[in-house]
């Protein structure tokens, strides 16, 4: 059993952040690495991130919803905006991402697993994307009750949980010590005015899991540049330039959308 | 409200987990009594009763053993109760809560101390304000007289106090919901101040006074009931009561939608209301159709 372990999300094409995450975290020394899903969307050249993925020995790949509709091809991504504003943006870059997308990746991602199960240190651990019940289920730190995290860990059987699919990382410890960690995502800046993305590290040394997140940097500038080059919306170039989000944010709690500038 | 015979066998619904947990704070007391109103509330309307202060901390207590993710406060106009501020504290200790209001009661000691609890809180503190035009004359004619400045107003000490409410648009003017018409509440609620405008947009529901509104040709015809055949998977889970049940000073019911109508009761608690329902309403037709859901 490895005493560290990497996990991350929402790779959003950002193929240089992905790289950048893979060095650190095998850096580091994690033993396993996990990717819980959304390959797609926002960034430019969706093929380049596929070398990265797939056959690395240390790496395990999970389905996102977007995985899945791009998989199946399918006509939007699934994300589950409720508001136009969302929805137009979000379109965008799925339409982009579906057309560059090879055939043989796109296979690729409809055969991915779409939920992990592992025992670290007789805790029983669940890797999903957006929660355990449902793929796009967004689990925000300011909407999760305690008592709703904990019906989730029961009737999942799950003393340890990793999400994504928000974009935002969290980690909640319950008071009967059971843990919820949302892992962000590394494709995009986490709305909080940097550039540089988290991925999540456990170490399993201690009496607990302990989790921290791992900020990561990379050449942004240039991942804008290739957008622009690209013809994707400038409002996605400034998000990777200034750390803010620019769409997407219709979806966001009060708490989380305070936090931002738009 | 027009009887219509069933004909057919209504679809049940499980509730597959509380997600939401109503309540209806100030029951259909409210200091307007707007024309599309679905329950129709007003300040003569006490068939739902202000809620005790016991009693919702009883449904909150409840619904955490449940496992509930979120509340929603909802009347009539919840600033209305006395107690409204210590229901807030009681539920925030749980979990996050959304407040449906009218804006127009809350004044600029309200306005900061609800600013106060949304940054003391570890979970979202948000509140919804209703607003049915973007000038006097599109909103008054259902809210009532001189309502579109008095909510602006209640909006602009929520703004002043840096809350950023989100506005609740009822599309009775169809061309609200289009683009142009969200294009003008966006441009208005910049106009105020607010620099990140937060819109929602409902359809009406075709019952309470809604439905007298249409010169009692405004509610349902009969063909628009559900039968289980229009239910897959997806359609079940898109519906709020297969996530959310309503307390209210009378007992409980599936929904925000349907405490006026007598058989929906579900029994006195939350607990009484954890069986599945039948969808044997004509306004489920709406949910079904229209994908409403009464969250934001
Ligand atoms: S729509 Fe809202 S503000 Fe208007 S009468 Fe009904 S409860 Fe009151
Ligand atoms: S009115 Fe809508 S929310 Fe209420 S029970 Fe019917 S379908 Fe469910
Ligand atoms: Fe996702």
């Amino acid at each position: 059993m490895p005493d560290l372990i990497a996990l991350f999300g929402g790779v959003y094409n950002n193929y240089l952040s992905l790289k950048a995450t893979l060095d650190d975290a095998r850096r580091r020394g994690a033993h396993e690495i996990y990717c819980l899903g959304d390959m797609g969307g926002f960034g430019p050249h969706p093929d380049r991130v596929f070398p990265l993925l797939r056959d690395a020995k240390d790496l395990f790949v999970m389905q996102g919803n977007y995985d899945h509709s791009i998989g199946h091809r399918l006509d939007d991504c699934a994300c589950g905006y409720t508001d136009p504003r969302d929805n137009h943006f979000a379109q965008v870059s799925y339409d982009y991402t579906l057309a560059h997308t090879a055939d043989e990746h796109k296979d690729w991602l409809r055969d991915l697993p779409t939920h992990f199960r592992r025992q670290w240190r007789g805790r029983d651990v669940l890797l999903a994307h957006g929660s355990p019940r449902r793929v796009n289920e967004f689990l925000w730190e300011s909407t999760c009750s305690d008592a709703f995290l904990a019906h989730l860990l029961d009737a999942h059987g799950a003393d340890l949980l990793f999400v994504t699919h928000t974009g935002i990382p969290w980690h909640r410890r319950l008071p009967d010590g059971r843990q919820v960690i949302n892992v962000g995502a590394i494709g995009r800046p986490a709305n909080d005015g940097r550039t540089s993305v988290d991925y999540a590290l456990v170490d399993l040394s201690g009496d607990e899991p302990s989790v921290t997140f791992c900020p990561v940097s990379y050449d942004h500038h240039r991942l804008a540049n290739e957008m622009r080059e690209e013809g994707l919306p400038e409002e996605f170039a400034e998000t990777i330039l200034t750390g803010w989000w620019t769409t997407c944010l219709e979806i966001l709690p009060a708490k989380e959308r305070h936090r931002g500038r738009y | 409200m027009t009887a219509i015979e069933p004909v057919h066998t209504p679809p049940t619904l499980d509730l597959q987990h509380l997600d939401t947990l109503w309540l209806q704070v100030t029951g259909t007391l409210c200091n307007l009594a707007c024309l599309h109103c679905f329950i129709s509330c007003g300040p003569k309307n006490d068939s739902h009763e202000f809620m005790e202060l016991s009693q919702v901390q009883e449904a909150i207590n409840d619904a955490v053993a449940q496992g509930v993710k979120e509340f929603y406060f909802t009347g009539g106009e919840p600033f209305m109760h006395p107690e409204i501020r210590e229901m807030i504290d009681a539920a925030l200790a749980h979990g996050p809560l959304t407040i449906l209001t009218n804006g127009i009661l809350i004044d600029d000691d309200l306005a900061r101390w609800l600013a106060d609890r949304f940054h003391q809180s570890r979970y979202s503190l948000d509140l919804r304000v209703s607003l049915d035009g973007t000038t006097p004359a599109e909103n008054d004619v259902i809210r009532g007289r001189n309502t579109f400045e008095k909510i602006l107003a209640g909006v602009d000490r929520l703004v002043a106090a840096g809350l950023n409410p989100v506005i609740t648009v009822t599309t009775c003017h169809a061309e609200l919901g289009g683009a142009e018409g969200r294009a003008r509440f966006f441009d208005l609620l910049q106009s105020r101040g607010m620099d990140k405008p937060r819109l929602k947009f409902l359809s009406p529901f075709k019952i309470g006074r809604e439905e007298r509104r249409h010169g009692g040709d405004g509610g349902y015809q009969p063909y628009e009931l559900l039968r289980e055949s229009d239910l897959d998977d997806d359609a079940r889970d898109a519906l709020q009561c297969s996530s959310c049940r309503m307390v209210t000073s009378k007992g409980s019911y599936p929904c925000p939608i349907l405490i006026e109508v007598e058989d929906a009761r579900m029994g006195d608690t939350l607990d009484d209301a954890l069986k599945p329902i039948e969808l044997n309403h004509p306004a489920c037709y709406t949910c079904f159709v229209e994908g409403v859901t009464c969250r934001t």
